[in-house]
């Protein structure tokens, strides 16, 4: 699956993808755009892109509508590969106050995940990853209730490494 | 058989949608191919697939295409893309 398509770009992992400069944890947001901003200023802060991609992702929303909230309390920021995009990169604001997207089930949005990329591969593992991650309820409420960049970075870390010993034991088993 | 995880660009959600799907298929033992679509290409592309995975706001934008439209509202969850692909392949 994904590991045969993409060569090498598509093997960034989630930590390589999300550095600490693109964590913001308990961000305040007015509204929609203010909170989808604050995932763009973040993949700015990291080197991923530049400041026209922010624009381009609360446009993607305004022409499309709030489908990016992909599940409750969760929305995905992102728009197409553009010259605005450096490199693949994520980023992940968490609001103290949570805000309606217009998402008719999955409101009000708690976590916006950023995410560019420079074409459709290099990002694929990493989001993988983090759409792993986030599916459990447990690991979702630690990262939503984090203030410690450094304690996120832990706990995606130690989340790759238990999943590679769990692949490797797959393969084994197969 | 092949099935269309349409989303706006192309790159996020309906990556997310596949890869789901994917695994949802594993466990029902159906095989199919999935294939990524944007909006933009999706009406000409559902000419040839025999299914369609998108969320709620987008399959309204689809309006009518000719493959039975299932709408995901948590694309991470394993658990919702099993039952609801189970319910749409149980009628073939």
């Amino acid at each position: 699956m994904g590991d045969s398509v993409g060569g090498d770009g598509a093997r960034g992992t989630l930590s390589d993808l999300l550095p600490a400069a693109a964590i913001r944890l308990g961000a305040s947001a007015d509204d929609w755009r203010a909170a989808v901003r604050v995932a763009g200023d973040a993949l700015v802060a990291s080197g991923a892109t530049s400041d026209a991609y922010t624009g381009e992702m609360i446009a993607t929303v305004e022409s499309l509508g709030p489908y990016i909230v992909i599940a409750p309390g969760v929305a995905l920021a992102h728009a197409r590969p553009s010259p605005a995009v450096h490199r693949a990169g994520l980023s992940l604001v968490t609001l103290v106050t949570p805000v309606p997207f217009g998402h008719r089930q999955n409101d009000p949005v708690r976590l916006v995940i950023g995410l560019a990329s420079p074409d459709a591969e290099g990002h694929v593992n990493a989001l993988a990853t983090l759409a792993d991650f986030i599916a459990d309820d447990d690991r979702r409420s630690a990262l939503v209730e984090a203030r410690d960049v450094a304690s996120v970075r832990h706990q995606i870390a130690a989340y790759e490494a238990r999943e590679a010993v769990r692949k490797r034991e797959e393969e084994v088993i197969a | 058989m092949k099935i269309l995880a349409v989303c706006g660009m192309g790159l996020g959600s309906g990556l997310l949608l596949r890869m789901q799907a994917e695994k949802a298929l594993k466990q029902l033992g159906v095989q199919a191919d999935v294939e990524v679509s944007d909006m933009g290409s999706a009406r000409a592309l559902s000419a040839t697939a025999d299914l369609i995975i998108t969320s709620e706001e987008l399959a309204q934008q689809l309006g009518n295409v000719k493959p039975r439209i299932v709408t995901i509202t948590n694309f991470v969850s394993l658990t919702e893309m099993v039952a609801k692909l189970g319910e749409a392949l149980k009628d073939r």
